[in-house]
């Protein structure tokens, strides 16, 4: 089905990307920014489901690549991912269809909607991870074996790279580096492929799981929070306030713990994540509540907006929920890539389901 | 800089006008309170009118004056008396995609706009340039703006790493338009393009209010045959000369509760403590840290735009003594309920006098509750007797707000010193939860005042370092040393500035080492104390 965004979607996507961005990929407010100016300029960029393009149509999956911090200072143009299709096409001698964020949370939720919308392209409702993650093979295509290459990247002042990677870890290293020398950021498209292919290496219908969710938070009659649980298939994890938050940044990713003191009908517990830009894992008394690849989120008990992990502080009245992962990253390569030991924890991955329903 | 003997202190609430009289040993001579008018000008006169006029002080001996106001955010929020600006950008090729002004109101942007470009150039975050700077393309857009606008903001990307291509446009406006004033983002806001961007806007359109809140200030000193040094506060707790606060009026929002916190630490000795400031309407709870208020590193909303300028770290309640109950009187023994009471967010405000049920009113009030209970004796205590219940309810509900308050604003477990000033302070009660003690300092009505004119006075840094040779320490270092430059630069005596803040914040995803780093050095006014003997 095809839909135009409008405004109000356009704000609700972006709260829905920061509670899929489970604590990191970055603030989407420049992206929505991007994507009302947009709007304002050349009018709704389109959502479509893969089933409205033909098989072998190409989309392209993008985003950009680096420091949020960068991304707050040195706004895109909007003329990024016209580059990137530019070379993609020269370099694959075939036409791109639509655009496809690689990353649903955070920023990169919202970036390709501008690029795409300044094109008269359409953006697939569907993305590489179905929620954020730090490195460029953690992505759904890169589990279903799609190619990485062509890797094309851009800065605003349109010098480009394209990337023969033998890797999808290679194509990470490649592109961090060049990230740098663009300025700490650049945007990027990797893992091309096909409707066909998509249909089986991606998260379908994140688009609409995000904006449904910010639906759920702005207009939910009484609890937003409960609305948020029900449109996802969440967990809340527990309630309460922040009791500790340790933090440090080694390699170019902040890693730390934060600890929850329950309130209300959870006092008494204590928990604790562990995060690693984004929200890892959730313990209680030793025990784990929920972990990678499922996705943990901190809301403000308040307001239900999820707080990035570089923001939360002492003293913040929060809920941590918990929501399963695409099926996908379930897989043993998919643990493999990003379950708990692919981020340096010694434990096997148990799906919260199964962890809620233990403690329940 | 006249030789310090008295100081005069004002300070602009929303409910209130203070102002005290200090001798040269800090002791307090005279203090006045009068209703904060609309104009707030008004009320600021007669608030100087009162203190100057009382029988203890001789006002010829007034050297210094220190005034924080809320002129320049009620000239936003009401949009009166704001200055036209062209807008200059400098970044492009990139930001295009968001340009200068998208998010604000249009109302406020027909007012203040005289017209917007984005040039190429701009700062890379490790300091090379983004792209050339386009110095012609600046000249072009201030010929199309010239003889239409008052001011002009620059504003590059990455200026916190260099403000090189911003000093470059204000040497062009200069050329081509005069003396004409320039607001440069390196000078007002930290990182975040966008959030500088709109406070460098702001100061650029508040420069005529600050200029007219100055003459009036001089009028009415005038009146009283006298000329003092004058000072306004800043929003971090420090002062501005004169022609620092016309350049940077847009520092002055938020000075008032920066104010109460300072004067909260001077009165109580105190370097290192919660401080709730209660007033008529609402209740600012923040922390003291070294002497300073501890500042938000989130971004603050004026009228309805984001900027990133450095303001208290507070949290705020609509409560205050003027604060409007309401609920059932319960069964008199106090059994009302605490979910039935409402606690405003209404206040009665400077009308307390004529209005609460102790002064003979109808309008039960938070000040009614504390008389209530036994916390203060005012006005006729048996006129509470028929609201018991709900005032005793009221009063519990109150705590229970302030105490979470207390606990939102702290940023580690462990029991603090709250220091309990402003007007309405009487509502704190002598235990709280996470509280070690109350402290109730004299003259704690007048703290905000107080605090205006003991204020030191301080320079920042807030910008983006890479490591060199010398790693993180050289940077630190570097920060220190800029920061200690601009607090003399400000007008601090050298002799006394000390670096008072000094935090990093690393930068994620980014494997290169770069950190941001935020310093604040600060020292006593020069000429206020005796030069350093020398030889």
């Amino acid at each position: 089905m095809r839909r135009p965004l409008d405004e109000p979607a356009l704000r609700a996507l972006a709260r829905g990307c920061a509670v899929l961005g489970t604590g990191g990929g970055g603030d989407p407010r420049i992206g929505l920014l991007l994507a009302l100016q947009s709007l304002e300029e050349v009018g709704p960029t389109e959502l479509v489901d893969l089933d409205d393009l033909p098989d072998d149509a190409l989309i392209m999956p993008c985003g950009m690549v680096g420091a949020p911090t960068v991304h707050i200072e040195k706004i895109e143009n909007g003329g990024e991912g016209a580059v990137l299709r530019e070379h993609l096409e020269r370099v694959t001698g075939r036409e791109v269809a639509a655009l496809m964020p690689a990353e649903i949370g955070g920023s990169n939720g919202l970036l390709p909607l501008c690029w795409a919308g300044r094109m008269g392209l359409p953006v697939v409702d569907a993305d590489g991870m179905g929620r954020a993650f730090p490195l460029i093979p953690q992505v759904t295509m890169h589990l279903a074996g799609i190619d990485p290459n062509p890797g094309v990247m851009t800065d605003e002042r349109g010098n480009v790279l394209v990337f023969r990677a033998v890797s999808g870890e290679w194509m990470e290293r490649l592109e961090r580096s060049a990230a740098v020398e663009f300025g700490g950021a650049g945007a990027a498209t990797e893992y091309p492929m096909t409707v066909a292919q998509a249909r089986d290496a991606t998260v379908l219908g994140t688009f609409t799981l995000a904006i449904r969710i910010g639906d759920a938070l702005t207009s939910a009659v009484g609890d937003p929070i409960a609305a948020l649980l029900a449109v996802t298939c969440g967990y809340p994890l527990m309630s309460g306030k922040v009791t500790d938050v340790e933090r440090r940044t080694t390699k170019g990713f902040v890693r730390g713990s934060v600890v929850i003191e329950g309130l209300g009908d959870d006092a008494g517990r204590l928990l604790r994540l562990e995060i690693q830009n984004e929200n890892l894992v959730a313990l209680e008394q030793g025990t784990v509540l929920a972990s990678v690849p499922d996705l943990i989120t901190v809301l403000d008990s308040e307001t239900a907006d999820a707080i990035a992990t570089e923001r939360v502080r002492y003293g913040q009245r929060v809920t941590v929920i918990a929501m399963p992962c695409a099926p996908i990253w379930r897989s043993e390569f998919g643990l493999r890539m990003a379950g708990p030991r692919a981020f340096g924890y010694d434990f096997d991955y148990v799906p919260v389901e199964e962890l809620a329903g233990a403690s329940a | 800089m006249p030789v310090l003997d008295y100081r005069l202190g004002i300070d602009v609430g929303g409910t209130n006008t203070d102002a005290v009289i200090l001798d040269r040993s800090d002791q307090v001579l005279a203090k006045a309170k009068v209703p904060t008018t609309p104009d707030v000008t008004s009320g600021i006169v007669a608030a100087l009118d009162a203190v100057i006029s009382s029988p203890a002080v001789d006002a010829a001996r007034i050297t210094h004056a220190m005034l924080g106001t809320t002129h320049a955010t009620n000239a936003v929020l009401e949009r009166r008396r704001l200055h036209r600006v062209a807008v200059i950008r400098i970044g492009a090729p990139a930001t295009l995609g968001v340009r200068p002004m998208f998010e604000w109101p249009a109302d406020l942007t027909a007012m203040v706009s005289a017209g917007a470009v984005v040039v190429r150039g701009g700062i890379e975050f490790d300091g090379r340039d983004l792209s050339p700077f386009d110095g012609d393309a600046v000249a072009r857009f201030l010929a199309t703006v010239a003889g239409r606008c008052d001011g002009v903001a620059i504003t590059s990307v990455f200026a916190p790493v260099s403000a090189r291509h911003e000093l470059l446009a204000a040497e062009i406006v200069k050329r081509e338009l005069g003396e004409v004033h320039v607001s440069l983002s390196h000078e007002v806001g930290s990182v975040g393009l966008l959030e500088r961007e709109n406070a460098t806007i702001l100061n650029a359109a508040l420069v005529g209010v600050a200029g007219d809140v100055a003459r009036a200030l001089d009028r009415a000193l005038a009146a009283h045959s006298l000329e003092p040094v004058t000072f306004f506060a800043q929003n971090d707790g420090t002062l501005m000369a004169l022609d620092h606060a016309l350049r940077y009026p847009v520092l002055t929002i938020g000075s008032g509760p920066a104010n109460s916190i300072r004067g909260a630490a001077f009165l109580t000795g105190r370097t290192d403590a919660l401080v709730a400031d209660v007033g008529g309407t609402s209740t600012d709870v923040g922390v003291l840290v070294n002497g300073f208020p501890r500042e938000s590193s989130q971004g603050v909303e004026i009228g309805g735009i984001r900027t990133n300028f450095r303001m208290p770290d507070l949290v705020t309640i609509a409560l205050g003594g003027g604060t409007v109950l309401s609920g059932p009187d319960g069964d008199g023994n106090g059994r009302g309920g605490n979910d039935a009471v409402r606690l405003g967010p209404e206040s009665v405000g400077y009308r307390l006098l004529d209005e609460a049920l102790i002064f003979g009113g109808r309008t039960p009030t938070l000040t009614d509750a504390a008389v209530a209970i036994g916390r203060t004796r005012l006005g006729d205590p048996a006129l509470t007797r028929p609201r018991r219940g709900l005032l005793e309810a009221a009063a519990r509900a109150a705590d229970v707000r302030l105490a979470e308050a207390i606990d939102r604003v702290k940023t580690a477990r462990g029991d603090l010193t709250l220091i309990a000033v402003g007007g309405g302070s009487v509502l704190i009660p002598d235990e709280l939860p996470g509280v070690s003690e109350v402290l109730r300092p004299d003259h704690f009505d007048a703290a905000n005042a107080i605090g205006a004119a003991i204020a030191s006075v301080s320079g920042q840094v807030d910008r983006i370092f890479h490591f060199g040779p010398g790693g993180r320490k050289a940077a630190l270092d570097e920060a220190s040393a800029e920061a200690r430059d601009h607090a003399v630069a400000a007008g601090a005596d050298p002799d006394t500035v000390q670096v008072v803040e000094l935090e990093e914040i690393p930068l994620a995803y980014l494997t290169s080492p770069a950190v941001r780093i935020r310093a604040k050095a600060a020292g006593a006014l020069g000429g206020l104390h005796a030069p350093a003997p020398t030889g």
